[in-house]
């Protein structure tokens, strides 16, 4: 992690929905190579800060530099630079796994020389060689995981947006799932997570917890624990979290 | 109330197993976890059981009834909540209820003290359509829905996919109360910390049940001594931990990295792990014995 080059720079980053304010006034920053995981209970505004600082939808107020480029006017220079996966949406599951490496490749304008060299450096390095032509419907769900997140990240933008990419993947998946976070890290990508499970917050280097469109916290897990007298992440998520709960 | 004796599913022509030679029983009023990730074969042993799938091999039982002869009865003395939001998004939270209800002729009324709980949360919001709420307040129609006709056995499955770790507590917290009304409940979930709310669990995998036992029991199975190490470089700890010839197994866990070791005193297992760190100029290095969680169990299953 890089604390001198700051990725991503938002301040009182603002979004409403008629009367309904889905994120309140955020401010925080990201560095170069940083694992910054985003947590929050369901409905506390995660998503739509999200969508914000992937230039899908522009903010009611506030500011926002990703990439250096400007969530209000430069969303298309934002697209181009960052990478994005969720569980939800990953990879095409009627294409093979070569088909869907040449066709994300293709979309970010990687070149058919380039693109050809990355498609086999990946396949070989997911050990993907003997289903490199098997629909990627017919893989694993751990698998198609790491393939969504080696392709997300194949056009080496300078920030991956992870929107849950663990949920459902089985124990021992998702620590490997983590290895391929930490490798993408220490090359220079941002990271930007957002998961349920308390023992990945761990593995952040810094986390924001969100309440009711806010940040209620930021800083190290440690410094967290520390702050609200934890023992674990689950317990200050609990601590900081419950209170809010009863606003559906 | 629930028994499975070598229920096998392929998809696909055979080419795909679902699920092999899969037996087990769940009791009355006992709340029975199946453990396990997506693509293990949960919602397919929920749809067998709920009578919506038939297996290519092997028989089972729900409530005393047979799953192909009797189906009718089953359907009539289960509830069911699948994986996927399945109410009528364009009908509102009571007119969802009252569907239900009809449907297994009888009234909200009649069964209202096993909903009351959970459905004076989401009633200041009757007359929203269901497709309009949130994802922790659907969650909470589907279970009143599944349970209006007071069914004798409850299959939930992956109610807590994807909801927040204090949702999830919440969520527990109302099948705790359900189970002491006596409902027998069968639930799956992703989530190993989930599993010790349950009596029973059955950890499942590739669509073979790899151990069914209770909670504490399947901990107190796990072989090995479990040590929790901690240090400031967590990723050349676990280097150091994995490359070395002593531990059996190292794997990142929350803030520590679990080692199994092999069946050593404490104090050399201990003094082993210290070493190695600090030959390599490790410092500030916590170790200490630890009790396995279900996951700590589920990943020994999968890597041996």
């Amino acid at each position: 992690m890089n604390t001198d080059e700051t990725v991503i720079q938002a301040e009182n980053l603002t979004k409403r929905f008629g009367d309904f304010v889905a994120t309140h006034a955020i401010s925080f920053e990201v560095f170069r190579g940083e694992i910054f995981g985003f947590l929050g209970a369901n409905g506390a505004g995660k998503t739509t800060a999200m969508r914000m600082l992937c230039g899908l939808s522009i903010p009611s107020s506030g500011t926002a530099r990703i990439a250096g480029f400007d969530v209000y006017s430069q969303t298309e220079e934002i697209k181009r630079n960052i990478g994005y996966m969720s569980q939800k949406f990953s990879l095409y599951e009627d294409l093979s796994v070569v088909e869907n490496i040449r066709f994300f490749g293709g979309i970010y304008g990687l070149d058919r020389r380039l693109l050809k060299h990355k498609t086999d450096a990946l396949v070989e390095r997911l050990g993907l060689q003997s289903e490199a032509k098997k629909l990627v419907a017919q893989l694993p769900l751990g698998w198609k995981q790491k393939l969504a997140f080696s392709v997300s990240i194949l056009h080496e933008p300078r920030i991956v947006f992870l929107d849950e990419p663990t949920g459902g993947v089985d124990p021992v998946t998702r620590r490997q799932f983590w290895a391929l976070i930490y490798e993408a890290a220490a090359s220079g990508i941002t990271v930007f997570v957002t998961t349920h499970y308390m023992d990945e917050a761990e593995y952040c280097n810094r986390i924001s917890i969100m309440v009711n469109g806010r940040i209620a916290a930021l800083g190290t897990p440690e410094a967290l624990k520390k702050q609200l007298n934890e023992p674990s992440m689950d317990g200050v998520f609990y601590q900081l979290a419950r209170g809010a709960k009863h606003n559906p | 109330m629930v028994s499975l004796s070598n229920i096998s599913k392929t998809y696909q022509k055979g080419s795909v197993k679902a699920v092999t030679d899969i037996s087990f029983s769940v009791g009355e009023g006992e709340l029975f976890g199946l453990i396990g990730p997506d693509g293990a074969g949960k919602s397919t042993l929920f749809r067998i059981l709920t009578t919506l799938l038939l297996p290519d091999r092997g028989t089972a039982t729900v409530a005393g009834y047979d799953i192909v002869k009797d189906y009718n009865r089953i359907r009539r003395n289960v509830g069911y909540m699948p994986g996927r939001f399945s109410l009528y998004p364009d009908l509102s939270i009571e007119e969802n209820l009252q569907f239900f209800a009809t449907v297994f002729n009888t009234t909200v009324a009649e069964n209202y003290h096993l909903i009351k709980d959970i459905y004076v949360q989401i009633e200041p919001f009757a007359k929203r359509r269901a497709g309009k709420l949130s994802g922790g307040m659907k969650q909470k129609l589907a279970l009143c829905c599944a349970l209006i006709h007071k069914p004798k056995v409850l299959f939930l499955d992956e109610p807590t996919t994807g909801v927040d770790p204090v949702s999830r507590k919440e969520f527990w917290d109302m099948l705790k109360r359900l189970k002491d009304q006596g409902i027998t409940m069968v639930v799956s979930t992703p989530y190993m910390d989930e599993a010790t709310r349950c009596d029973r669990i059955a950890l499942i995998q590739h669509g073979r049940i790899l151990s069914i036992d209770t909670p504490q029991q399947i901990i107190a199975a796990y072989p090995s001594p479990l040590y929790a190490v901690r240090a400031v470089d967590t990723a050349r700890v676990l280097h150091l931990l994995s490359t070395h010839n002593a531990p059996l197994n190292s794997y990142l866990y929350g803030a520590y990295i679990h080692v199994e070791m092999p069946a050593w005193k404490e104090t050399q297992a201990t003094q082993t792990l210290r070493n190695v760190l600090m030959t390599a100029g490790v410092q500030d290095i916590e170790v200490k014995p630890v009790t396995p969680t279900i996951e700590d169990c589920f990943i020994k299953m999968l890597t041996t």
